[in-house]
């Protein structure tokens, strides 16, 4: 078996694949196996000015690219509408293009198909920003065209009762960069895959995210890194918090999953991939998986390695932070924070950095940071400065 | 002025086949200004004292007393305790990932004194605690810990000993792993600390190497969970030359 031919089984899942076996498909009320009469979900959009935002016939579109499993399929299927947006011809704007996608309640399953297109050398941010409740399955396709740059930043902020599969596949042309972030918090179980493919020569993929799951959450992330092409690059770095309730049984368990693909095809030479996967465990009633794979059928390759390491925020470190005076609270978020930091700054818009930063210090169960307390964090890099 | 009052101090560590008494009615006064040494073999508990007094939830406290300034010290939570004035430098300090050392201090030095130090004065005053540990700036940007050698953990302690003005100090084997060098970088900072008499400072150690560079006021011998001798600094150059047999033999006989 290899870890692409898993993403090809063109059969309902029972929960025995390789790709479903972390999955609690009796939780995803049936939206895995069949999707009938759907609903969409509430879109606003907010484009950048330049950005060409329209609503296409889905049946109008091409067949999806790339590795498609079934729930993805049926999901496209089940699509009536698509979504385009498009970032055209040279447009260059880090304002974000902003996509709020409310659910439509949890009774009734809802699909999604969003495509976004960043044309020949253009630059730009999409934030896909999910809220609310909702059975729902999406696929988002994305083509970055050659010498293009392209953020997709993915926020999964749902309503506790929230079920969510998500195929995020993007082709990456000639000298193109793609950047996927997702930054799962809400939900009952989500299970995004992200996948990428290579169209020319010189691609570069950088996919990031986070990832935190409290009592009786399910949060899944799979990459797909298809090198098929000589000469791209690609970087995965996903970094997961995992806060469970031991009192709540079975029901308290906080459960992780990330498994990270990458196949280096025999004319893939001079590819250069790393992935990278921690999780920071911070109560009993945990679960994290953390799998990395990685296939290599050349031996022409600039680099390719991975890491992976689920460890725990333990008592030993918060006996020394409090013994400096720091109360628990406060010593938690200070890990936490220093946690995520570096790929947090690697989002590179800073508005959402923040958001997504006031996001986990509300899974903390703290207050979000008071005025002093980010006038703190602006001296603290004030003092970075002053000691470099 | 500042007092540290332990008094029938009994601590106890949960073991295999049930809990196992370490400290056996400790008794012990250190007031602010003072420098004590607590000189110890092996297993005698010295550490057990520094820990239970810290609150290191791993020991129990089964009976006695611990005040500062007359406040139940054993009452309080471990933050607590540093922010009522007790400082403990720990043998083994912890690595902390993902947080830096500059971020830890200001974080640390706020929750101590109540308030966030001014930006312009605090940064003078971190750069010149560390100038005068010989400590290179670009240690505030290293996480706390991680991969620090042996003497730089000490100095680091030290650092957090100097910014926090701490009324009492326990310095739980700050000499040991360290090479002659680093020692009197050390000893000086614990010199300069003391010497500003604002700290009672409790040095606890297992060799007499340090008592050459840092002069105690008082010296007490521990052996098996409590102080079976007190001097003032020549007891010190006695157990230099003697070692702690007649004090464990004694105690064994007892």
């Amino acid at each position: 078996m290899t870890v692409t031919d898993t993403h090809t089984d063109f059969v309902a899942p029972t929960g025995r694949e390789e790709a479903w076996r972390f999955t609690p498909l009796k939780s995803l009320r049936g939206i895995y196996s069949e999707i009938n009469s759907p609903v969409p979900p509430q879109l606003t959009i907010d484009a950048a000015a330049g950005v060409v935002v329209t609503s296409v016939d889905t049946t109008a579109l091409p067949a999806a690219s790339g590795p498609v499993d079934w729930s993805s399929a049926i999901a496209r299927a089940a699509t009536t509408q698509s979504t385009v947006i498009t970032l055209p011809r040279d447009f260059v704007d880090s304002t974000p293009t902003v996509v709020r996608i409310e659910g439509s309640g949890v009774d009734t399953p809802s699909v999604a198909h969003i495509v976004i297109n960043a044309e020949l050398f253009s630059r730009g941010v999409v934030v896909l920003e999910h809220s609310g409740s909702a059975t729902y399955s999406a696929n988002v396709e994305i083509n970055v065209a050659d010498g293009a740059h392209l953020t997709v930043v993915s926020i999964q902020s749902w309503s506790a009762d929230t079920v969510h599969l998500g195929r995020q596949h993007a082709v990456v042309g000639r000298d193109a960069t793609f950047r996927s972030f997702i930054a799962t918090f809400g939900g009952k179980v989500v299970r995004l895959v992200p996948t990428v493919e290579y169209a020319g020569p010189g691609g570069n993929a950088e996919l990031m995210g986070v990832f935190f799951a409290d009592a009786g959450q399910h949060l899944e992330h799979r990459s797909l890194i298809d090198h098929a092409v000589p000469h791209c690059r690609s970087n995965v770095m996903y970094k997961g918090a995992l806060k469970g309730d031991p009192a709540l049984g079975p029901e308290g368990i906080a459960r992780t999953v990330w498994v990270g693909d990458v196949i280096i095809r025999a004319a893939a030479i001079g590819t250069e991939t790393y992935e990278l996967n921690r999780n920071l465990v911070l109560t009993d009633a945990a679960r994290a998986d953390s799998v990395p794979n990685l296939e290599i059928e050349t031996g022409e390759i600039v680099g390719a390695g991975h890491a992976s390491a689920t460890g725990r925020f333990d008592d030993e470190q918060l006996f020394y932070l409090q013994s400096r005076g720091i109360p628990a609270d406060v010593a938690t978020r200070l890990v936490v924070r220093g946690f995520f930091a570096d790929v947090i700054t690697k989002l590179g818009v800073p508005e959402w950095e923040s958001h997504l930063q006031a996001a986990i210090d509300s899974e903390l169960g703290l207050a979000a940071g008071s005025e002093s307390e980010d006038d703190q964090s602006e001296d603290d890099q004030a003092v970075d400065e002053a000691t470099a | 002025m500042a007092t540290l009052d332990i008094r029938d101090l009994h601590v106890s560590v949960n073991a295999e086949g049930g809990p196992r008494e370490i400290l056996r009615g400790v008794d012990l006064t250190v007031k602010q200004g003072e420098t004590h040494a607590i000189m110890g073999p092996n297993g005698s508990g010295k550490s057990t004292l520094a820990y239970s007094v810290a609150g290191h939830p791993k020991y129990t406290i089964t009976s006695g007393t611990v005040t500062l300034d007359g406040e139940d010290v054993l009452a309080m939570t471990v933050d607590q305790r540093a922010r009522a004035g007790l400082f403990l430098a720990m043998q083994y300090p912890v690595e902390v990932p993902g947080v830096s050392v500059s971020n830890f201090l200001r974080t640390s030095v706020t929750a101590v004194k109540g308030e966030a130090p001014k930006l312009r004065t605090w940064v003078k005053e971190m750069r010149t605690a560390m100038d005068a540990l010989s400590m290179d700036p670009a240690f505030a940007e290293r996480n706390v810990n991680e991969g620090f050698s042996g003497g730089e953990k000490k100095r680091h302690e030290i650092l957090q000993m100097e910014l926090l003005k701490p009324k009492i100090a326990i310095l739980d084997e700050t000499d040991s792993g360290l090479d002659v060098d680093a020692l009197k970088v050390v000893s000086e900072g614990v010199n300069r600390v003391a010497s500003s008499g604002e700290v009672g400072v409790l040095l606890i150690t297992h060799y007499t190497r340090i008592l050459r560079y840092i002069r105690p006021d008082f010296v007490h011998v521990f052996v098996d969970g409590r102080i079976v001798a007190e001097g003032g600094p020549e007891l010190a150059d006695a157990l230099e030359a003697d070692g702690y047999d007649r004090y464990i033999k004694a105690a064994a006989s007892a």
